[in-house]
């Protein structure tokens, strides 16, 4: 019963009313969870599903990134052309850098990721031209919502809103768009065959599964699905800097998806939230939020090691059993 | 079917498989067998491209696959179950199956479409036929040794092979499993027409099923053909049997 509940289109509903609360703020947080979720959930395509450890992950996030911005600040494309072409950039350097990775296994793995992304981010630190190399590229302009507007004539409730506001919900519904496509692949055959190579890469070659390929398509979509989410989180940010592509962005994505729980499609989507939410809280009382963080990431590995997804799917496991005896 | 002419490796100076040759006739059950440390594995790794042979060639009907990557050669009809780790252990038994299905009928590039419904039938009959119909939705993981070697067969089954090779199946297994589950495997075999080619330490065990019988020792051959004839061999009984003549 429990499980018929379409949680996924409640929260994304949910979502896309925050706005009305009238607070620049909640949008704001909002905005900002929606597209580290999606990041966090590419992420966990290689984590989660494939069982790659990328330590590099804000590389293909800062591509996309800068890559929506220069085409949107500098040749003015509009943003319909410039976030597919974001992830397209994305989906090719990762496909060139996973050439190269997916011949490393576990630690071997996770240093050639961040090796690459290092190269990136140095890449926009120094191509001052290009990059707008140490400052960063400031003002990148919102897409145009004019269209939203003239919309807004005829239906209810779609005009009237602030820019950020529609950029709020051009982002969530891309979001969604997003996940949707990913929770399709991940139950997929394709997403059947990722799961073999995490659970036993030895077997799963010897069940016809040429693991390297497999391991490099799941790079390049993780690599397109973070280029998006790093598209969208420039325009949100009001500007791109190299930091986008530091290996602490890495490190921050990946901790929202072990924190969320690997092994649940929406547990580093939740990951994201917490993260940011209690990064939102914690902030405003004390200047030590790493020293929280340290100590969250304590309790994490050993209480849960599930993450919150984990957790979460343990308890339901056991509510049911005792409904049932009930 | 399958030739093995004159497979070497070494490793570090240590001489792992020296020169082994060996015949496996279409339909046949042959057993690889030796004492501990007599390269069995190491053969099989060699077979199956693994490890790479220093020397030596491997013919499946008649053309050479030596040294070919895993995936290859599973594709060529070759299946093959391992020692240790030889499932997926957080997929359920069905899925551990159902995978194998997916890869060897080519769709595991499909991204579109859902797994869940694919091959349900094939995977059904395949769990029946191993004997673990019962246990389909249970997490692999968990279970039991036998359990899970069953499940291993119903894996490298599912490839539908011409050739089975098996690393030591019964290992690990009590006296009474071990009965069963070589009975199950000389059933499956016969009634698919697989030629098989295994493994193995238990000397009853595989004079109880094996047509054909190659004794390894140190990394050499020292006897090959039937059984009764392995059987009475003086230098096996000399190495394996541990008989002093």
């Amino acid at each position: 019963m429990m499980r018929r509940v379409p949680w996924p289109l409640i929260v994304l509903v949910a979502a896309f009313c925050v706005p009305a609360l009238g607070s620049r703020y909640y949008t704001f947080v909002a905005n900002d969870i929606a597209i580290w979720a999606l990041f966090a959930t590419s992420l966990n395509l290689l984590v989660g599903y494939t069982g790659l450890v990328s330590f590099g992950h804000a590389a293909y996030f800062g591509i996309g990134a800068y890559t929506a911005g220069i085409l949107m600040k500098k040749l003015g494309l509009p943003f319909l052309l410039a976030l597919p072409a974001a992830a397209a950039l994305a989906a090719v350097a990762a496909l060139v850098f996973g050439f190269f990775c997916v011949r490393l296994t576990r630690i071997y793995f996770a240093m050639l990721t961040l090796a690459f992304a290092q190269i990136v981010w140095a890449i926009c630190f120094k191509w001052n031209e290009m990059t707008g190399g140490e400052q960063g590229m400031p003002e990148i302009p919102y897409p145009d919502f004019v269209w939203f507007e003239s919309i807004g004539q005829v239906v209810p409730f779609v005009g009237g809103w602030r820019t950020a506001e529609y950029f709020y919900f051009v982002s969530l519904a891309v979001v969604a768009a997003c996940l949707w496509c990913m929770r399709r692949i991940v139950a997929s055959p394709f997403g059947r065959m990722l799961t073999t190579i995490r659970e036993n890469p030895e077997r799963a070659a010897f069940i016809g599964v040429d693991v390297r390929r497999y391991e490099l398509a799941a790079f390049v979509l993780a690599g397109a699905f973070a280029g998006v989410a790093g598209g969208l989180f420039g325009i949100f940010n009001r500007g791109v800097f190299p930091d986008f592509a530091y290996w602490n962005k890495s490190a921050e994505v990946l901790i929202m998806t072990l924190l969320g729980g690997i092994h649940t499609f929406f547990g580093p989507a939740v990951g994201a939230a917490v993260l940011i939410w209690l990064n939102q809280q914690i902030v405003s009382y004390t200047q030590y939020w790493p020293l929280i963080l340290g100590t969250l990431l304590i309790v994490l590995l050993f209480a849960f090691p599930g993450g919150i997804g984990g957790a979460a799917e343990a308890l339901f496991v056991r509510l049911a059993r005792r409904l049932r005896r009930a | 079917m399958l030739e093995v002419r004159d497979l070497a490796k070494r490793f570090d100076g240590f001489q792992a498989v020296g020169g082994v040759s060996f015949d496996v006739p279409r339909g046949a059950i042959s057993a690889i067998i030796g004492p501990n440390g007599a390269g069995k594995t190491t053969l099989f790794n060699l077979i199956t491209g693994h490890l790479r042979a220093d020397s030596g060639r491997v013919v499946l009907n008649g053309r050479d696959v030596t040294g070919i990557a895993p995936h290859r050669l599973c594709r060529l009809g070759v299946g093959r179950s391992f020692q240790r780790q030889n499932i997926f252990p957080r997929l359920t038994v069905l899925e551990n199956v159902q995978a194998a299905y997916v890869s060897h009928r080519g769709r595991g590039w499909s991204m579109l479409g859902r797994v869940d419904g694919l091959y349900r039938d094939e995977t059904a009959r395949l769990l029946e036929a191993v004997g673990l119909r019962d246990k389909a939705g249970e997490v692999a993981g968990l279970l039991s040794h036998g359990g899970q070697k069953q499940l291993e067969l119903g894996i490298a089954l599912a490839l539908e092979p011409e050739i089975l090779l098996l690393d030591e199946p019964t290992a690990g297994m009590s006296a009474a499993e071990t009965r069963e589950s070589i009975a199950l495997i000389g059933r499956l075999a016969r009634e698919r027409r697989l030629t098989l080619l295994f493994t193995e330490h238990d000397m009853q065990v595989v004079f109880s099923i094996a047509q054909r019988i190659t004794v390894l020792h140190q990394g050499r051959v020292i006897a090959d053909g039937a059984p009764e004839a392995v059987r009475r061999d003086p230098e096996v009984r000399r190495v394996y049997l541990g008989e002093r003549s």
